[in-house]
């Protein structure tokens, strides 16, 4: 396939804003119940909600530039019972919409404790809204993954592994993000959410590696034999029917190499994995913001490399009649 | 329950792309408007189509044949086109099984061309939305057309009608009965699409000869004056020596 550039940034910046807020909500939930020290209303939870904001915004506004009618998007609501893509339209709001409340009401202080257990944890209006947001998340990340993962004839994308990266990669980026955001709001919270990153990282490296694995030895269903009905070991294409390009040349190759693909593979294997792993690592050890934002950034241009190679790397059975001029 | 399809028959299709441009000429000029074209004489060349023929080699030399395969939309039974699209803009016709695009709905996000194992769907980069055969719908239902104008262009179009147009779910109508008599057969199985459209195989016509129809065996020996046996030409035959 062809990576389209909206796609590779919705995805990604959806991904990190949805692993901000589930971020928040693992502190907030464990501050609840008292494993960790409760943080500062508007400047941890209210601020980091309108960091989450922001790159859900930038998530949605890149979306828009994959449509040829952004302005008829309203509809792609309605189709939610058969189309991943139509649930993932409605969940984006609403985890938006959730994120945004989650805000208002940290920065307005509008919270209020609701019970108290006998042992002292406390539940808060605010961390209903945050659990809610967490199942709204959850279920955007299963929508944006099936989008890809339910394509059956899009051999290396129908597997559970595509739901689980898109899950892991979100949720990894957004905790890296939130290591060096606590850094600076939130010192005591900072190693809390540095040693979550580093278990996601892992997490996702061996998961995305597994993927590599499984799709390095797919067995395609679709042959030229299939695809024209004709038995025979030896079939050429002549001609393709037209002399210049069309969508179905545009849209469905990624026109690069192997080299390149071969290069790209383990380049963004690294970006997304050991290298920011390691400065991670760094910046927990020397407490420098700079070092763990710098760990964000490198993984997020490796999250596009991994997002360019996922499309890349998928092998559209209508490419069998389009081989040849 | 009526599921109107094309048959194409690949023993008689000459590749000559009659069928793609009266195609375009049809669906360009119709209601729905223009399908885009981009220099079409200049340096590649683009545009939308419902239909391209494309001509495949089998085998190897010296025992090469020539394969010219027309392929377009198949209105698949189980379109798996359709779920995918989010608008509810791409829907299959309960009253006659064609898979069609609502122009005004589609949001031109390409899901549904993702979605199509046969890259039958193109979006028309200047309208922005998703176009795709529509078996020629404004015109098969056509009452203003004589009867037997009112089927798809590319099917009036074959000049050696390679191309049938009919109803694959009435076992008696003449596609059907094509289909199963000539061994027609679907694209892709493997996906359980089911495509309507079906493609009609190669099929040679071989003469089997053997050695003594080389000879005939009624030759009338007398007009050619010629015996295949070792008989004398000019001997008297039966007829020479009996009066009736």
């Amino acid at each position: 396939m062809h990576p389209a550039f909206s796609v590779i940034f919705l995805t990604t910046l959806i991904g990190v804003g949805q692993g901000i807020f589930l971020a928040l909500f693992t502190g907030q939930s464990y501050s609840a119940v008292e494993l960790l020290p409760t943080q500062h209303s508007a400047n941890f939870y209210g601020n980091g909600a309108i960091i989450a904001l922001l790159f859900l915004i930038g998530g949605l506004i890149a979306s828009f530039f994959h449509l040829g009618h952004p302005e008829r998007a309203w509809r792609a609501a309605s189709q939610w019972r058969t189309s991943w893509l139509s649930r993932e339209v409605i969940a984006l709001p609403i985890l938006m919409g959730l994120v945004f409340i989650y805000g208002v009401m940290h920065h307005m202080g509008w919270d209020s404790i609701l019970l108290t257990t006998d042992k002292g944890a406390k539940l808060s209006l605010t961390l209903i809204v945050a659990t809610l947001g967490m199942l709204a998340t959850f279920a955007l990340f299963l929508c944006t993954g099936m989008i890809y993962a339910c394509l059956k004839f899009l051999q290396e994308w129908y597997s559970p592994l595509t739901v689980i990266n898109y899950t892991l990669y979100g949720t990894a980026s957004g905790f890296l993000l939130m290591t060096a955001f606590a850094n600076v709001s939130a010192p005591d919270l900072m190693s809390f959410y540095g040693i979550w990153s580093m278990i996601i990282i892992i997490a996702v490296f061996i998961t995305r590696f597994a993927s590599l694995v499984r799709n390095a030895r797919i067995k395609y269903k679709s042959t030229m034999q299939t695809a024209l009905g004709v038995r025979h070991t030896k079939i050429q294409q002549k001609a393709m029917g037209f002399m210049g390009g069309s969508v179905n040349t545009r849209d469905f190759f990624h026109h690069t190499s192997l080299m390149f693909m071969r290069n790209m593979k383990w380049i963004f294997m690294l970006l997304v994995g050991p290298i920011p792993f390691v400065l991670l690592w760094i910046g927990m050890e020397s407490q420098s913001t700079s070092t763990l934002l710098t760990a964000f950034v490198v993984m997020y241009i490796g999250l596009i490399a991994e997002r360019w190679f996922f499309f890349a790397q998928a092998n559209h059975p209508q490419n069998l009649y389009y081989q040849t001029v | 329950m009526t599921q109107l399809a094309l048959v194409i028959d690949l023993n008689v299709c000459v590749g000559c792309h009659a069928c793609v441009t009266s195609c375009k000429e049809w669906n360009t000029s119709g209601p729905a408007g223009s399908m885009c074209d981009d220099n079409p004489y200049g340096q590649d060349p683009t545009g939308t189509f419902f239909n391209r023929v494309q001509t495949y080699e089998i085998g190897e030399f010296p025992t090469t044949e020539t394969l010219h395969f027309p392929k377009s939309c198949l209105h698949c039974e189980d379109p798996p086109c359709v779920p995918v699209c989010p608008t509810g803009a791409s829907y299959k016709r309960e009253e006659d099984g064609i898979v069609l695009v609502d122009y005004d709905k589609c949001i031109g996000c390409r899901y549904c061309s993702w979605a199509c194992p046969y890259g039958v769907r193109e979006i028309d980069e200047h309208m922005k939305v998703m176009k795709k055969c529509t078996l020629c719908v404004d015109r098969i239902y056509d009452e203003s057309l004589p009867a037997n104008e009112r089927k798809p262009a590319c099917v009036l179009a074959c000049p050696t009608s390679a191309r049938l147009f009919g109803d694959v779910h009435d076992p008696e109508s003449p596609i059907s009965i094509t289909i199963r008599e000539e061994g027609g057969y679907q694209l892709m199985p493997e996906w359980g699409t089911k495509p309507s459209n079906h493609y009609l195989p190669r099929r040679k016509t071989r003469m089997h000869i053997h050695e003594d129809e080389l000879q005939r065996a009624d030759n009338p020996l007398k007009k050619e004056q010629r015996s295949g046996t070792s008989a004398p030409v000019d001997a008297p035959t039966l007829d020479d020596s009996t009066s009736w």
